[in-house]
């Protein structure tokens, strides 16, 4: 799942200019910033939240994404992308459906059925505190009851999440949202929280996929969502520190788009980054695609701002690195909207890189692929992203294979004219492919190249092109919108993460995978899953490793049971095989049950003692982590 | 007699009591020509994931492994020798010990042993359902190959079967000792067998070359890997009690998530009679048996004429160890050490690994194909020296039955008289029994003169042999036995303290038998269970009494064990009565044979049985249990020495009235 490929980098041209230009602008605040005025519009016109306030009007209710961006069957059956914002946009994908049918023995005529539009008056009445209403009006916050603003803040992007939007409505969603638009705004609404004893539940992106934005079913308080997308400011660059002051709200989208003007970057960029936001990140300790240069997101806060119930955490200083005791930093990142808000970040910022190229790399099978990474991470030369797919994802590659002939032009196709020559003797059913981005200025550029590619060759790899790593890279971030096309053919799937030493990288992705489709099949699934996996970063000690998984659940009375037991199975075999909990996408309440486990009794009732200073009545209650 | 049971037999001979359909391979054996089945087209199903490496790949492989290099080096470090040196050192033993698969060889094996198992055996059967399931078991992921151990033949069985069935030959885990047949040892390691030493206690390298070839092969399921659970031969035909090590080594890939799970395949492999029969009674009564060497085995071809009637082979349900781990093993535990770093198994594994053994061994014994010889066996020991045919003849039948409701699994020919059938018995076993004027005798036991030494050793030989047979079945009967031990000896209804009794005896007999660990409640319950179903015993919430109808069943279960009970007794009076100073095991088990053979040759006793260096082994382990003995650790041997105090506490605590009263040492 990739960012919108239409922002970041095809501004790239653009923003090269910009870098020209800011060039002459002189370091310090950016004019035009303000720092206190709590209304006044930041950057001209380009600071306007991608996103609207309204989300309904751009995003769908019950799926990923855009409302115009989503795959469909057309008349002669043939799977198409719709809406013009992504590469892939407007074009017919003649062989998914093949794909489709043989992957999960899915067909066109079995068609389940979503609920056409979403069911307002399923809602669970709003509770009222009439205490807080009538001083948050007082204050004059903007503020929505509606049961679709509401609803739209009840959830994130699990399977379980979008089921019940599709075939059901939530027991518990919140009784009203907030939309503060400054730090001040936070301070006051978190006291007005306290004061009148409600639930406070920040809400970024509602991209989580840990069901941390989900409500307590019995809170019995008023739930107050706080909407931070309205405090999406850039607050001032400062360039002699390469660093900028950024209200936590602002999209991944619009807060590269925003710097790029400036001619800089955070190079942060998970592949949420569309929807997914600065604060939404530090409180799940988030990771993007290129850390392997600009780090993640622990390593490119320089300074958090937070309102608690007892107060604003804060440090005195931007200093470095301190040895100032455990780094409270550590305390708020991975929070997960448990200790308060996260209303003003300074992150690090670096120059738009003069130079990017695409690459990929065929592998005569996984193993020698994953050795290949390692190696990789030994001599420290990583590209800015490397990502190993497993030979099911490479076939999958070739299923959004478009019709016209273009840069999709399938993996396959495009490895035509090598398979003649060069890649006999690789087994089509065995082999895998790594993409690789490069960054930076471009004979470095082009030595490190060299440097990857030599190894690579040590490994049996195969350069296979820079089009299959860029169609890689694109295909990554169409595949959340996929899902949805599944589901309105009985096929459910999701995809998780985690993080594990070298050693047992090749031992973990194969007993997991094995164990879905085992536990598949013990739990009556008709059909063979797709159980796929991919490396997608590497460390110095270990690699991330993501999962796919999905199947047909034709002929299952409680899919959804199903997949999660399922998931809780291969969640179990991570944990076996010596992989983490998460490696980014956070505890939530999906994986709260193996936390204890994960940290021990004494570094849970660490968090918890936290949690009791901070949070004594706890206002923040969504009850993640703990 | 034999040949014509084989012909009066169909090929497939359908099992009513367990549904199960043994084939008889050497039927075909008989029919074809032994050359074109050596020469026939093998290619046996193998692992799917299967990465294809050649023997000396694989050698490599272990040569190179973290987990030996760091051995190595930690060898160095310690013993100042170069690491080049040692490496060299492993790759001699790899050398020794590893195994050559040669298609070659395989033919050649397949081909004599065609030949020399038609000479020996009536049939080999072999259970079809079990070979299906261990086909499938080979493809889906490794495998581990556990059969009973009684003879040598074993694993040449082992590897002719799944050679016949068109399965991957095994890679044994087997005794040194083969090492000395020149031909034969090469043949068999050419065949797959792989050889370690019998004892390398103490030999870090060794230890650690072996265990990563074992862990190297399970990993990359380049062929099921078979050994014992047993360790070894048991002399007595009694399962012995379960040794850890090689099942530890062969379950850790799967605990360090190197594979996705492993399958364990119990294994029964029963002989109607055993070739080594009396080579294991002079050994048992201290008389060294002949080294094993080629031209032994070539002066035992007067063996090839006699006739070792059948073979069965169970091939068990293929177990899962990750359900068998599931919930029990935490794995994670490994996740903190680098995983080729060597490691105490820790001790929730240990005692997986205990459980599993005699979970397989439990397995083992109840798919035990039993044949009628064992019943006969078993009636005559009862009644020594002899007794009347036809008495025999009913008094077996009656023993069938019995046998069967304990859930022995018994292969009775029905389409013949039971008188056939106990006759021909009689004849295949013709070593021991002898059939004169209607009257049936285990043989040396006629005597009616005065008893010298030599007489004494030679019965006991016959006896020992016999009481092989019966041994067979000793483990089917030993629940609901010891239950009527126990009411024996409280001399009381209470199910209390019967219960009491039985826990008492269980553990006193714990090495002696086979006894899933701490599962007393359960084996009382099951014993209870068995004797109440055939109307032996009759149970109320607090009682338990034999009933009327019972008693002529619960005096023969009881008896069945005397000789067992029997000589622990003479253990204890000996260790008791006539020794002071600490002692060894050799010097206690000749002092304790000499004590017990004068009592026999003085008309005292009779136990022959407790002449056996396997029993009184036992004796000495299950007194150090109970605290009876202590174990002193010295530099050369271990010593024992009596724990004069704990005796009678222990005794009393546990109200063992069988070694509190004063024992007479003339009437036991
Ligand atoms: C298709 C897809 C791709 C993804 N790819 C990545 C990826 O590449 N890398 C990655 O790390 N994650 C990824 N994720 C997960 C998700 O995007 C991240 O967890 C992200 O950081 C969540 O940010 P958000 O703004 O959407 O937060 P939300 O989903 O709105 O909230 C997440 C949690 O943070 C809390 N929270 C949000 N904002 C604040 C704040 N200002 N102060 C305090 N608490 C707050 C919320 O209460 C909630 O508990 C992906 C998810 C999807 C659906």
């Amino acid at each position: 799942m990739e960012a919108a490929q239409g922002s970041p980098v095809s501004a790239l041209s653009q923003q090269r200019r910009l870098r020209v230009i800011s060039g002459h602008l002189q370091a310090g605040a950016a004019p035009g910033i303000s720092l206190n005025e709590c209304k006044a519009p930041a950057a001209p016109s380009s600071a306007a939240p991608s996103i609207p306030k309204k989300r309904q009007e751009a995003l769908k209710w019950n799926g990923w994404g855009y409302n115009d961006s989503k795959f469909t069957f057309n008349k002669k059956g043939q799977a198409e992308f719709t809406g013009k914002r992504y590469k892939l946009s407007g074009m017919v994908l003649p062989a998914l459906r093949e794909w489709m049918e043989k992957t999960f023995g899915a067909s066109l005529d079995q068609k389940t059925t979503s609920r056409a539009s979403l069911n307002v008056s399923d809602a669970p009445p709003a509770l009222v505190n009439e205490g807080f209403l009538q001083d948050v009006k007082a204050i004059g916050i903007s503020y929505s009851q509606d049961a679709e603003d509401r609803i739209f803040r009840a959830h994130g992007h699990c399977l379980h999440e979008i089921f019940t939007l599709r075939e059901g409505m939530f027991k518990r969603i919140p009784d009203i949202v907030v939309w503060p638009t400054c730090h001040e705004d936070v301070v006051k609404i978190v006291d007005l929280s306290c004061k009148h004893d409600v639930c406070l539940i920040p809400f970024g992106g509602g991209t989580s996929v840990s069901n941390a934005l989900e409500c307590p079913e019995d809170e019995r308080r008023v739930i107050v969502s706080l909407d931070t997308s309205q405090m999406s400011r850039i607050l001032w660059i400062d360039e002699k520190n390469l660093t900028a002051h950024i209200e936590a709200g602002i999209t991944g989208q619009d807060l590269e788009r925003q710097l790029g003007e400036s001619g800089y970057c955070t190079g942060h960029e998970p592949d949420s980054m569309e929807f997914s936001t600065l604060g939404g990140w530090v409180a799940t300790r988030a990771s993007g695609m290129k850390k392997n240069i600009y780090g993640n997101i622990e390593d490119l806060v320089v300074h958090i701002k937070m309102v608690t119930p007892k107060g604003i955490i804060k440090k005195s200083c931007q200093g470095p690195r301190m040895s100032t005791g455990p780094d409270i930093h550590h305390f708020i990142m991975g929070s997960e909207g448990t200790l308060g808000v996260v209303t003003e970040v300074t992150i690090k910022i670096r120059p738009v890189p003069e130079y990017q190229k695409y690459g990929s790399v065929v592998f005569p099978n996984f193993e020698r692929g994953v050795a290949c990474l390692r190696e990789v991470a030994r001599q420290r030369c990583a590209p800015a992203s490397i990502r190993l797919m497993d030979n099911a994802q490479f076939q999958f590659g070739h299923a959004l294979k478009p019709q016209v002939a273009s840069i999709f032009t399938s993996f396959l196709d495009g490895l035509k004219k090598f398979y003649i020559t060069k890649f006999k003797g690789f087994d089509p059913n065995q082999l895998c492919v790594a993409t690789l981005l490069f960054e930076g200025d471009r004979e470095k550029v082009l030595q490190h190249e060299k440097q990857v590619y030599d190894i690579a060759a040590k490994f049996g790899g195969l350069a296979a092109g820079e089009d299959n790593g860029q169609r890689g890279y694109m295909l990554t971030f169409v595949i959340a919108y996929l899902r949805d096309l599944g589901m309105d053919y009985y096929v459910i799937g999701e995809s998780f993460e985690t993080s594990v030493p070298w050693d047992r990288v090749l031992d973990l992705c194969r007993n997991v995978k094995e164990r879905i489709v085992r536990e598949c099949k013990e739990r009556g699934v008709q059909f063979p899953p797709l159980s796929t996996c991919r490396v997608t970063q590497t460390y110095d000690a270990g690699a991330c490793v993501y999962f796919y998984f999905a199947f047909n659940y034709r002929g299952l009375s409680d899919p959804v049971h199903v997949y999660e037991e399922i998931e809780f199975a291969a969640r179990e075999e991570i944990l076996a095989n010596g992989g983490s909990l998460s490696h980014h996408h956070g505890v939530g309440k999906l994986r709260k049950q193996w936390l204890k486990d994960s940290i021990s009794d004494v570094g849970l009732g660490m968090l918890r003692s936290v949690k009791n200073f901070v949070d004594p009545n706890n206002t923040f209650g969504n009850r993640n982590l703990l | 007699m034999a040949a014509s049971m084989g012909s009066v037999y169909s090929q497939k001979e359908f099992r009513s009591k367990k549904r199960e359909v043994f084939e008889d391979i050497l039927e075909e054996r008989r029919q074809s020509s032994d050359l074109r089945y050596a020469m026939k087209c093998y290619t046996p199903v193998i692992y799917r994931n299967l990465t294809p490496c050649t023997p000396s790949g694989l050698k490599t492989s272990v040569l190179q492994s973290l987990e030996l290099q760091y051995v190595i080096r930690q060898i160095s470090s310690e013993s100042g020798e170069s690491c080049e040196s040692i490496q060299e050192q492993a790759a001699e033993i790899l050398d020794e010990m590893g195994h050559n698969l040669r298609m070659g060889a395989i033919r050649l094996f397949a081909m004599s042993l065609s030949k020399i198992f038609k000479r020996l055996f009536q049939k080999v059967c072999v259970n079809e359902e079990g070979i299906q399931r261990l086909t499938q078991a080979i493809q889906e992921h490794p495998v581990v190959l556990l059969p009973s151990h009684r003879s040598y033949i074993d694993f040449l069985m082992m590897s002719y079967v799944l050679y016949s069935y068109d399965l991957a030959l095994p890679v044994i885990a087997a005794g040194m000792d083969f090492m000395g047949m020149k031909i034969v040892g090469e043949l068999l390691r050419m065949s797959g067998a792989f050889y370690m030493r019998r004892s390398f206690r103490g030999n870090q390298l060794y230890w650690a070359v072996f265990a990563e070839y074992v862990k190297t092969l399970i990993r990359n399921g380049y062929a099921p890997v078979e050994f014992f659970v047993e360790g070894q031969r048991s002399r007595t035909c009694k399962t012995l009690s379960p040794k850890f090590g090689l099942l530890n080594i062969a379950m850790e890939p799967f605990f360090k998530g190197e594979v996705f799970d492993t399958y364990i395949v119990p294994i029964s492999i029963n002989y109607e009679r055993v070739l080594e029969e009396s080579l294991y009674a002079y050994e048992l009564l201290g008389v060294p048996k002949p080294k094993e060497s080629t031209s032994g085995l070539i002066k035992a071809r007067r063996i090839l004429n006699e006739n070792f009637g059948s073979i069965h082979i169970y091939f068990g349900q293929p177990i899962s160890l990750r359900s068998l781990a599931s919930g029990i093993i935490n794995r994670t535990q490994y996740n903190l050490k680098p995983r080729h770093l060597p490691q105490r198994p820790p001790e929730d594994v240990q005692s997986f690994v205990r459980d599993v053994a005699y979970q397989v061994e439990l397995n083992q014994i109840a798919n035990m194909v039993l044949s009628p010889g064992v019943l006969v066996a078993t009636i005559l020991l009862q009644n020594l020296p002899g007794m009347d045919f036809n008495v025999l003849v009913e008094k077996t039948l009656w023993l069938k039955d019995l046998i069967e409701a304990f859930g022995g699994f018994l292969e009775w020919p029905d389409n013949l008289s039971a008188s056939r059938v106990v006759r021909s018995s009689i004849d295949l076993h013709s070593n021991i029994f002898t059939l004169v004027d209607g009257h049936v005798t285990l043989l040396e036991h006629k005597h009616t003169g005065l008893l010298t030494e030599e007489i004494v050793f030679e019965q006991a030989v016959s006896l020992l042999m016999c009481a092989f047979y019966r041994n067979q079945m000793i483990n089917v009967c030993v629940r609901p036995a010891l239950v009527v031990l126990a009411c024996e000896m409280v001399q009381s209804s209470i199910k209390e303290e019967i219960f009491r009794s039985f826990s008492f005896l269980r553990s006193v007999f714990s090495k002696e038998f086979i006894f899933f660990p701490g599962s007393e409640d359960k084996d009382f319950d099951e014993g209870c269970f068995m004797l109440t179903k055939c109307d032996i015993i009759h149970t109320t919430p607090s009682e338990i009494m034999i009933t009327d109808k019972g008693t002529i069943a619960a005096f023969f279960l009881s008896k069945m064990f005397q000789p067992f009970l029997e000589g622990y007794k003479l253990a204890y009076t000996y260790l008791v009565g006539e020794v002071t100073n600490a002692f060894t095991e050799k010097q206690y088990i000749s002092g304790v044979r000499s004590f017990i053979s004068r009592l026999i040759v003085s008309g005292t006793s009779k136990c022959y049985e407790a002449l056996s260096s396997d029993m009184q082994k036992n004796i000495l382990s299950s007194f150090v249990q109970l605290g009876v003995l202590k174990r002193m650790k010295s530099v050369s041997e271990a010593t024992f020495c009596l724990e004069k105090k704990m005796v009678k506490e222990t005794a009393e605590k546990l109200g063992l009235q069988m070694f509190t009263e004063k024992l007479p040492s003339a009437r036991l």
